[in-house]
């Protein structure tokens, strides 16, 4: 109990950290068994990067507009436009461009999810239904008016633009040997990973992978983590905008323009699912607009914000947790850390039982333990999990930390609810 | 007598609403992209005049119907089943390979293979709603999740096992499940058709789903409106404190819709799987979002979704001649059909909003003006 007491006690970032160096630790152990070190590579975990970066700005995107108390799930359709509209962008005006003209189209998407929920008072899950098919169906008619007519030579079709250019990348300085203002600073992570340290090289080997040669968007990505953080909590701005998820009657009550703040929550929503968008149609990812290359990533991002507990530290944890399966079949030719993943999931499953117990809480335990047996079954069983597992496994996660969590996930009280100036 | 027809006129007037808008803002969407608007819907128009082409609307119109119904039976009770999509696909994929490895005589055959997919659908939204009562989970959250891991995790599953399976067997590698005998296909409503019109060309045939549909159609009408079960569904959907008091369980009416909705979404990809005769490895996507469009455009009535469903697919199928006639992007419909939904839902609410005003309105003219 002292252990839990302490850890109540910890701020947030050190207690995630935590997390992250247990989980590290286990992974380490786990891949011993399996023969194969890509659990903890820096090609593992820099790909982790790149296909977290999309989840979290989603996740992110659907943080700005549920604390100002609407649900966003055109996170995906609005994602969607930012694939077309960045990688449009890009080919038109540059690769910068491209980034804002992903943006602002997924702002579009928000504008509109904002004036059907806060101006109409429409359902937000219908907005948001109605937003996902009208997000491809505008993509697809302006591919089929300009990237099939105008870029055709290029290659460019109904369903693909051409080749879109992209913004350059960026290597932290001292942390990973990047150039400040022209000079090469030392690689002082680097350092430590070619001494083969039991655990201290692995973990600075994972560092090192997430802070060199990554691309601007990343590096803004995540910026915005301590920056949304700070602007929700600690301005006037976040608590005019969290009131409005929170107790929009009372902040109307206080004088506040509660209109505004949702208005303004969800179309900075739609530019970063658009942001997401533009960088999944960068060359860090696909380097193509192509139809249906969002493959639901605006919905894990929607996880992602649950994951998280509606908190920005979290929604990262999330991306990152989300990110790791893909990363790891991209590296996983003979299938070994697959294999072994499913391992660290027996593992993880053991200690939400070990949780459950401890508060006395009988019907979680055993259904821990039965998820436990199950994926530890899996494990002896199989010689590999099949390859349509790590895609799946964001979703998974997700229903089991429903599962056993709702109680403890604590979503903006007015989340949801139509909320109409006058009528409290 | 006429509040009713002032009544009646509101609530048509909301869908033409939606309908003039979505047809003006896509005519401007067409003039910007340098296309005639006037010629496309002309040449649509025309299209679906044609007799094969009405088939194929009422083959496309019958699924999106199905998913439709699937969808109003959770919004009346407040549900939003999201999952429909999933539903109809897992569904889909176990049905028609169960259908493809049994061997019975005709009708109890079809049965078999609708009844497959009537459980594998109510098994897989039952998750969400077991989910919903014992922890509480929001079946909008939920659902998208199993959507997610039942296309992408289940049914690639499914086929590859499946898959395999028959390419032991045949000497030709297949691509989807084992095909299923002449007598679990349900015949074709092609020959009833004849005996009205000119011989269905060009190898059209009229969906026996159709049937299915109507019955579904007509089941649900009954059920919602004219049964004790409905009443407690509808009750529940509009105020489940007020129903709980009135001795209706909250829990278990959440559970039965949502087992209920999976059923009738269990049914809305047997239209494709009895067409081609198996579950292809790439099946009609997208049915289960659309029906919710349906269900909405429709306010969650039998006769609207069909309405519904008839444009939709009408829009859906017609899109095909402007690609040939060269008229227009066909791609334009996707952005008709959206948004004929949201303009749909915010006339519905403004229109909404208006009954309300005057009911309170009437109302404390009837209290002698103390409310107001």
């Amino acid at each position: 109990m002292i252990v839990v007491n302490y850890l109540k006690n910890m701020p947030v970032w050190a207690r995630w950290m935590l997390y992250a160096i247990v989980g590290v630790i286990v992974l380490n152990i786990v891949q011993g068994f399996d023969d194969t070190s890509l659990l903890t590579a820096q090609g593992t975990t820099r790909a982790m990067l790149r296909w977290g970066v999309p989840i979290l700005l989603a996740g992110l995107g659907g943080l700005f507009a549920e604390r100002s108390g609407v649900v966003n799930i055109g996170l995906e359709g609005m994602m969607v436009l930012g694939t077309w509209f960045g990688a449009w962008g890009a080919l038109q005006f540059g690769a910068w461009w491209g980034l804002f003209f992903g943006a602002l189209g997924g702002a579009m998407g928000g504008l509109l999810h904002a004036v059907a929920t806060v101006q109409f008072g429409v359902d937000h899950v219908i907005s948001g239904v109605a937003i996902n098919i009208l997000g491809p169906g505008t993509a697809r008619f302006l591919s089929s008016e300009i990237f099939n007519k105008k870029f055709k030579s290029q290659g460019g079709s109904i369903t693909q633009s051409p080749r879109v250019p992209t913004v350059g990348r960026f290597t932290f300085p001292f942390l990973a040997g990047g150039n400040l203002f022209g000079w090469k600073t030392p690689d002082i992570l680097g350092w430590f990973v070619k001494k083969h340290w039991f655990f201290i090289s692995d973990i600075t080997g994972i560092v090192r992978g997430l802070v060199s040669n990554m691309s601007w968007v990343t590096v803004f990505a995540l910026a915005m983590i301590p920056f949304s953080a700070w602007l929700l909590w600690r301005t006037r701005f976040g608590l005019r905008l969290r009131i409005s998820g929170e107790r929009p009657g009372a902040g109307e009550a206080q004088g506040i323009n509660i209109y505004f703040y949702k208005y303004v929550g969800v179309i900075v929503s739609g530019a970063l699912a658009g942001l997401a968008g533009a960088f999944i149609a960068s060359q860090e990812l696909s380097g193509v607009y192509k139809e249906g290359e969002t493959t639901g990533r605006g919905f894990i991002g929607l996880a992602a914000l649950i994951f998280g507990n509606w908190r920005p530290l979290g929604i990262f944890g999330g991306a990152m947790l989300f990110g790791y399966p893909f990363a790891l079949k991209l590296q996983d030719l003979d299938g070994k850390a697959s294999h072994a993943l499913l391992l660290v999931t027996t593992i993880a499953m053991f200690a939400v039982m070990v949780w459950a117990l401890l508060r006395r809480n009988a019907s979680d335990t055993v259904l821990a333990a039965v998820f436990g047996i199950a994926a530890l079954a899996w494990y002896l069983l199989a010689k590999t999990p099949p390859d349509w597992w790590a895609q799946i496994l964001p979703y998974v996660i997700v229903v089991v930390v429903l599962i056993f969590f709702t109680k403890r996930l604590r979503p903006p009280a007015a989340d949801g609810q139509v909320y109409r100036k006058g009528e409290v | 007598m006429k509040s009713l027809g002032r009544r009646i006129s509101l609530g048509a007037a909301a869908p033409l609403m939606a309908l003039v808008f979505a047809i003006v803002s896509s005519s401007i969407v067409l003039l910007l992209a340098g296309s005639n608007p006037l010629r496309a819907y002309s040449d649509m128009l025309n299209h679906a005049s044609k007799l094969e082409t009405m088939v194929d609307i009422l083959n496309r119109a019958t699924p999106l119907f199905i998913s439709g119904i699937a969808a109003a039976i959770g919004f009346r009770m407040n549900l939003f089943n999201i999952g429909v999509e999933g539903q109809y696909l897992l569904a889909a994929l176990v049905a028609a390979e169960v259908g493809g490895v049994v061997h019975l005589p005709a009708p109890l055959h079809v049965a078999l293979i609708l009844l497959v997919g009537m459980t594998v659908g109510a098994a897989y939204s039952g998750v969400a709603g077991v989910l919903k009562v014992t922890r509480g989970i929001s079946e909008v959250i939920s659902t998208i999740m199993l959507n997610a891991i039942a296309i992408s995790g289940l049914i690639v599953a499914g086929l590859k096992a499946w898959q395999a399976g028959g390419a032991v067997s045949g000497s030709v590698t297949r691509v989807g499940t084992t095909p299923i005998p002449k007598s679990g296909r349900i015949p074709n409503l092609n020959r009833f058709v004849e005996l009205f019109t000119r011989h269905i060309g060009r190898d059209r045939q009229l969906t026996g789903m159709l049937v299915i549909a109507i019955i579904v159609g007509v089941a649900y009408h009954v059920l919602l409106n004219r049964s004790r079960f409905g009443y407690d569904l509808r009750a529940s959907g509009a105020n489940p404190f007020a129903a709980q008091a009135g001795g209706v369980s909250p829990k278990r009416m959440i559970l039965t819709a949502m087992l209920l909705s999976g059923a009738v979404a269990g049914l809305v990809g047997m239209t494709e799987i009895f067409s081609s005769g198996l579950f292809p490895s790439n099946p009609i996507q997208g049915l289960g979002f659309a029906g919710i469009a349906v269900a909405l455009l429709g306010r969650n009535s039998a006769i609207g979704a069909a309405i519904a469903a008839l444009i939709f697919a009408f829009l859906d199928i017609s899109s095909g001649i402007l690609q040939n006639t060269g008229s227009a992007s066909r791609e334009i419909v996707q952005i008709m059909q959206a948004l004929i939904i949201l303009a749909a839902v915010v006339a519905y609410q403004v229109t909404q909003r208006i009954r309300d005003r005057e009911e309170a309105k009437a109302a404390s003219a009837a209290l002698g003006g103390v409310l107001a």
